[in-house]
């Protein structure tokens, strides 16, 4: 059987394909939403300008997503940084979840005794270590025996989740709380450790987004404007040109990996210090940042700075979501409504690699 | 006499350039019908527009004498054209079974693999394709999958085959076994369009030749009736000559510039590749390194440009050590290095033009400045490059990859020669571009050499190293096995030799 479209490879890519394809990914997804949404009888604008007011309007409502967006932004850097050398880093879970753990250590230990600037950069810097060594084994591992990065991120992903119920389950370790015997929890860092929020016009953004962002500005120098990005776009491009042009091709991939874990470290710092307070290990777990956070760098097309944007825009859906769901409104519609974001959005991206066409029979067909 | 395709005042503009200028073309069913040209004269966008890709914007296609408008290449597959891509389009982890069936329409879900691999087999047993329908495409060699590309295109019942340049990847032997196979199916009644700008091989295999210029057609020959230097002329629009270059600053071997003692290296794969190898090369001197592609050439230039460790023995610039397997330490010492395979190791193809420039001395102090990129600096260094070097690009940050063969070339050269290198390792410099192109590297070549550069010309070309080069060596099973100067040099002794035969009394 013939299907009666077949997707072809576009020649061209027409530039204005860029912004159209998106705007009209987003249409797509608000109709599809509609029919589902009158399928199981609501009012799809009732429910759209809902989702609008909640994850976007207003002061409060921004303040929410910013706050949902800032492990997504480092997470999204995280794999961004990565995958523009073409290196598949699944690890930002893993890497997400040590860094956690060193800045919670950092918090515990130093919280007491420094004042709160000085706390907060041993935490960040020590969730950074955490996670760019946790990073690093994967890069060396690539290096220097060629194995697959996807499939050795994705497995410390699991060891660092069994690392994390160890310590808060398994064991009576520095940084469960000795207080929980019978509720296994973290221990709380000291309030000095705690970092800051800002209000800017009303919204409160955490020190950790404004930290993400100067780290998404950062990296965006890094790729454009340095030797290292340059080496490390030649890498993507062509390791063969690489080697011919006497680029370490082995340092840079461990540097590169140590860089990605080391932001996903970075954002799990800011999950202890900003947010939770503690090492949750069952919290984290349940939130899949680095899974999401593949997401929005392939949303945002591994721009960092569109990283940025793009998580906050899934940070205001999800939590749209949450505030949607009820006794009416289950769950499973609010992913439905999700799911279609992101599956319009990818298919755009196909549309502008290829376009579809009818099959036809043809005119003529040779004897 | 029947057509199978004709067309007629064909043109197709691009934005910027008339790509096709009212193009005729008359192929006759059962013919081998070359499409000669040099780069850029218009033989792809013609065979695109005839196999659906483009659409033109004006003129007629008939085939059989049937006005036809295609839309898309399965149209023109269900027209009975196929096309055999310059860039393979296969999917490297299946087998060639498989992608012989990928993409059909008709395809069912499951694939009956034994069916089609007797069908693959039949196919290649009838054109003489050898290739096993079990392999994996990785695991098959550049000629072999050009070779699943053919079967690919005939197992969707093609009469008309259009092949663009398929023999710019394969090795001459390859080749020869190519032009057996098109033979094959003309006599079976199929047509085939080979497109072209090597002289010598239309010579060889097509009945008639259209020869291309500026977008424009020239005119039709029988084969009988014509010889490489007509078709050379109507081709360039003048007449060339290829003759061996003669010197006004003459080598000075009492300089040796470069000196490979007992070099030993390793394949890829980890096997032997190069056996104690010594050489020199005098300053100003090119010494040109015959022989079959395969025989440890492609690992002899990699371990002078330190992209490859040696296992054994030492290689000196002037008199200076090059680390072993760093190419950094060759750059330094001032090895330049031409490579076969330019726009993958030479150049980073999807990077700028003015990138590709860099790509070597991005780290001296005048492009970077405590590790950032002076931009500017890198910009201005491909504007002067660009206009001395003739690089034909609109501007310097177009990718390497959308330049023509030639022009891709120009800048691999640009950037090498402007390093100022003592020595230069240049893999088949030519191989692949067309007769202007080819004029100018050797000229620059040679002016390099006057300038004092030590030059290792590689190729598989002995007409261009006995043309350019001072001393000739022959290489064999990574060996060095015979040594001549290039004026006492005879091809057949160098063929002998490439071949793995000792010469008795041989003149070292
Ligand atoms: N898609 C395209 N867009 C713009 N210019 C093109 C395109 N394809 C070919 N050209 C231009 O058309 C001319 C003819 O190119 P081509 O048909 O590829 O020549 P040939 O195959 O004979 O080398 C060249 O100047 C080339 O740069
Ligand atoms: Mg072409």
């Amino acid at each position: 059987m013939r299907s009666p479209v077949r997707f072809e490879r576009r020649l061209e890519q027409p530039k204005w394909l860029n912004w159209a394809i998106p705007v009209v990914s987003l249409i797509a997804a608000l109709v599809l939403g509609a029919i589902v949404l009158l399928a199981t009888g609501k009012n799809p604008l009732d429910v759209y300008s809902r989702i609008f007011e909640r994850g976007f309007a207003g002061t409060r409502a921004l303040s929410g997503s910013i706050k949902t967006a800032t492990p997504l932004a480092f997470t999204g850097l995280c794999a961004a940084i990565a995958f523009r050398m073409g290196l598949i880093n699944i690890g930002g879970e893993g890497q997400f979840y040590m860094g956690a753990v060193g800045a919670t250590w950092a918090g515990l230990v130093f919280g007491g005794d420094l004042p709160t600037g000085a706390v907060v950069i041993v935490m960040a810097l020590s969730g950074m270590v955490c996670g760019g060594l946790y990073a690093a084994i994967v890069g060396v591992l690539r290096a220097k025996f060629n194995t697959n990065e996807i499939i050795t991120s994705l497995m410390m992903n699991y060891l660092a989740a069994i690392f994390l119920n160890y310590l808060i389950y398994n064991s009576t370790s520095y940084w469960r709380d000795p207080e929980s015997r019978n509720f296994p929890a973290g221990k709380p860092i000291p309030d000095r450790a705690d970092w800051n929020f800002y209000e800017v016009g009303g919204i409160k953004i955490p020190l950790a987004f404004l930290i993400a962002i100067i780290a998404g500005a950062a990296i965006w120098v890094l790729y454009k404007r340095t030797r290292f990005g340059f080496e490390v776009g030649v890498i993507a491009d062509s390791p063969k040109a690489a080697r011919y042009a006497g680029i370490r091709t082995t340092s840079t991939i461990v540097i590169v990996l140590a860089l990605s874990g080391a932001l996903a470290g970075l954002g799990g710092a800011a999950d202890v210090g900003n947010f939770r307070g503690l090492l949750d290990s069952k919290g984290l777990q349940m939130s899949g940042y680095g899974y999401t956070g593949i997401v929005v760098a392939a949303l945002a097309r591994l721009n960092p700075i569109s990283t940025l944007f793009v998580a906050v825009l899934i940070g205001g859906l999800t939590n749209a979501g949450f505030a949607l769901q009820g006794p009416d409104f289950p769950s499973g519609l609010v992913g439905t409504l999700q799911g279609l974001i992101l599956f319009t959005a990818v298919a755009g991206e196909v549309l502008v690699k290829y376009r579809i066409r009818r099959n036809r029979r043809a005119a003529a067909v040779m004897a | 006499m029947t057509s199978a395709v004709r067309m007629t005042g064909i043109v197709k503009r691009f934005p910027g350039v008339v790509a096709n200028d009212g193009v005729d073309v008359d192929i006759r069913a059962g013919e081998v019908h070359a499409l000669l040209g040099e780069n850029g004269a218009g033989k792809s966008t013609l065979s695109n527009i005839l196999t659906g890709l483009y659409r033109p914007d004006e003129g007629t296609v008939e085939i059989n004498g049937q006005a036809m408008q295609f839309s898309s290449p399965r149209d023109a597959l269900d027209a009975g054209i196929g096309m055999v891509h310059q860039h393979f389009r296969l999917v490297s982890t299946f087998t060639v079974a498989e992608n012989v069936v990928l993409g059909e329409p008709d395809s069912p879900f499951m694939m009956d693999q034994s069916r089609v691999a007797q069908q693959v087999e039949e196919l290649s047993n009838r054109y003489g394709l050898a290739v096993d329908p079990s392999a994996r495409i990785w695991q098959l060699s550049v000629g072999e999958q050009q070779r699943v590309e053919i079967i690919k295109v005939l197992y969707r019942g093609a009469k008309v085959l259009i092949l663009d340049e398929p023999t710019a990847v394969l090795t001459p032997i390859e080749a020869d076994a190519l032009f057996k196979t098109l033979r094959a199916m003309v006599a079976e009644g199929r047509t085939v369009i080979f497109i072209s700008h090597k002289l010598d091989e239309v010579m060889k295999v097509s009945d008639r030749v259209t020869v291309l210029r500026g977008g424009k057609t020239v005119g039709t020959v029988e084969t009988a009736n014509t010889n490489t230097r007509e078709l050379a002329s109507l081709m360039v629009g003048r007449s060339v000559e290829f003759n061996r270059v003669t010197r006004s600053n003459p080598a000075d071997v009492s300089h040796t510039v470069l000196t490979l003692s007992g070099v030993s290296a390793r394949d890829d794969r980890g096997r032997d590749a190069l056996h104690g190898v010594s050489l020199t090369v005098g300053r100003g001197e090119i010494v040109g390194v015959a022989g079959v592609a395969g025989n440890g050439q492609r690992e002899l230039a990699e371990a002078i440009s330190g992209m490859r460790a040696l296992s054994s023995g030492h290689i000196d610039v002037s008199g200076e050590r090059v680390q072993s397997g760093r190419a950094r330490s060759a750059i330094a010492k001032g090895v330049a290095h031409i490579p076969e395979d330019r726009l993958h190791t030479g150049l980073a193809s999807s990077h700028s033009v003015e990138d590709n420039l860099a790509l070597k001395n991005y780290r001296s102090s005048s492009l970077s400045k405590f590790r950032v990129l002076r931009r500017k600096a890198i910009r201005a260094q491909a504007t002067d490059l660009v206009q001395n070097y003739d690089v034909k690009t609109p501007d310097t940050v177009t990718p390497v990859r959308l330049l023509s063969g030639g022009n891709v070339q120009k800048v691999l050269l640009a950037r090498e020669f402007s390093s100022l290198p003592k020595v230069l390792i240049a893999a088949s410099p030519t191989r692949g571009l067309d007769v202007g192109a080819i004029e100018t590297v050797r000229a620059r070549l040679v002016e390099a050499a006057e300038r004092g550069v030590g030059i290792l010309l590689i190729s598989e070309d002995l007409d261009e190293i006995m043309s350019l080069a001072d001393r000739i060596v022959v290489m064999y099973e990574g060996r060095l096995v015979d040594e001549v100067a290039a004026e006492a040099a005879d091809r057949e002794r160098l063929g002998l030799t490439m071949g793995g035969s000792t010469v008795s009394g041989g003149a070292r």
